[in-house]
């Protein structure tokens, strides 16, 4: 059986609204403990990938590590409006250090 | 090695040699889905960083062309434009397994009265600029699903991953030597044990001699002090 879930975007309200033309849930949130909120709500609803700018991704290390070994949500960070900061790339660095308990790549 | 509290007896024995032969077969299997997947998770990984790469980059020019929309417009009728979406974007959800890893797979369907047709908004109140910015979202739109999928994946992975590390490594380093430490011990105590009851049943054996012997000679003795008090042969010695 195949249900159907939506798609999220959480971010400063110029990085996300594009989204919302394509069709995707989006939430203008403006500070990350607006953010982790908005996350845990979403989490608890039919929403299976989370987009989220890597501006606010900075300060909620916890609600994101809370989620990476979950099935759903997936939360991907994206790059906000000002620029991408590099914690996507570093992410998968971190898993590969996980994994590998070196960094090898 | 750690202090070992099993009792020398045959039985515990044979229990101990059953778990070993467990934990070595465990432990090759573990190994074996450690490597399968590692070889699987760093081919993800490496998918999931050009993928991010391209994305990142491709996200930064739509950014850009949004940036130019909203200078051109006003920030309220831009939002007045996108306030409404004309298409609505469903995710089905299946699973894929690697090696024992549910990794999800996702496909999305778009539900829109035309393809073409995916603005949500009058031409007349907007810039040109904004359908540029709009259709390019739309063109990384897929990409950014892909890399959701493999990046949840690879993270997935790594969690597996490390978990089976760590099994692997407390059989090789703890279990499995502690199990054939427990086993020599054992064995040792057995044979030290058969060692001693042969030695216990030697000494039995001297004793029993030794005893025989000196009743004999006490019988001789006697006899021979017979034989001397009265001359006489005793009628048998």
């Amino acid at each position: 059986m195949a249900t159907t879930y939506r798609i999220a975007a959480v971010g400063d309200w110029e990085s996300v609204m594009g989204f919302r033309a394509l069709g995707l849930d989006t939430y203008p949130v403006s500070n990350p403990a607006e953010a982790k909120d908005k996350i845990r709500e979403l989490a608890k609803t039919d929403c299976a990938v989370i987009y989220l700018t890597e501006q606010l991704a900075q300060g909620m290390d916890d609600v994101l590590s809370r989620y990476k070994d979950e099935l759903r949500p997936a939360i991907i960070l994206i790059p906000g409006r000002q620029g991408s900061l590099g914690i996507g790339k570093n992410n998968i660095q971190r898993a590969i250090e996980r994994a590998v308990g070196a960094d090898i790549l | 090695m750690a202090n070992i509290t099993v009792s020398p007896t045959r039985m515990e024995l044979t229990r101990l040699k059953g778990k070993l032969r467990t934990a070595q077969r465990g432990h090759k299997l573990l190994k074996d889905k450690r490597d399968e997947l590692m070889k699987q998770f760093l081919d993800t990984v490496r998918e999931v960083r050009a993928l991010r790469a391209e994305v990142e980059e491709e996200l930064m020019t739509v950014h850009g062309a949004f940036t130019v929309a909203s200078a051109l417009m006003s920030s309220e009728a831009l939002e007045q434009a996108l306030v409404y979406p004309k298409q609505s974007v469903e995710l089905t959800m299946t699973f894929q397994n690697i090696m024992s890893v549910n990794v999800p797979v996702y496909d999305f369907q778009t539900q829109t009265r035309s393809d073409s047709d995916i603005y949500p908004y009058g031409f007349a109140a907007t810039s040109g600029e904004l359908d540029t910015a709009v259709d390019a979202l739309g063109k990384v739109f897929r990409k950014l699903l892909k890399l959701a999928e493999i990046e949840k994946s690879a993270q997935l992975m790594a969690e597996e991953i490390e978990k089976t590390r760590r099994r692997v490594n407390a059989l090789e380093y703890v279990m499995i030597p502690n199990t054939q430490e427990a086993i020599r011990y054992i064995n040792m105590k057995l044979d030290e044990n058969d060692r001693a009851t042969t030695i216990r049943l030697m000494k039995v054996k001297d004793m029993i001699l030794k005893e025989s012997l000196e009743e004999k000679r006490a019988e001789t003795a006697r006899a021979v002090k017979a034989f001397g008090d009265s001359a006489e042969a005793p009628a048998e010695v």
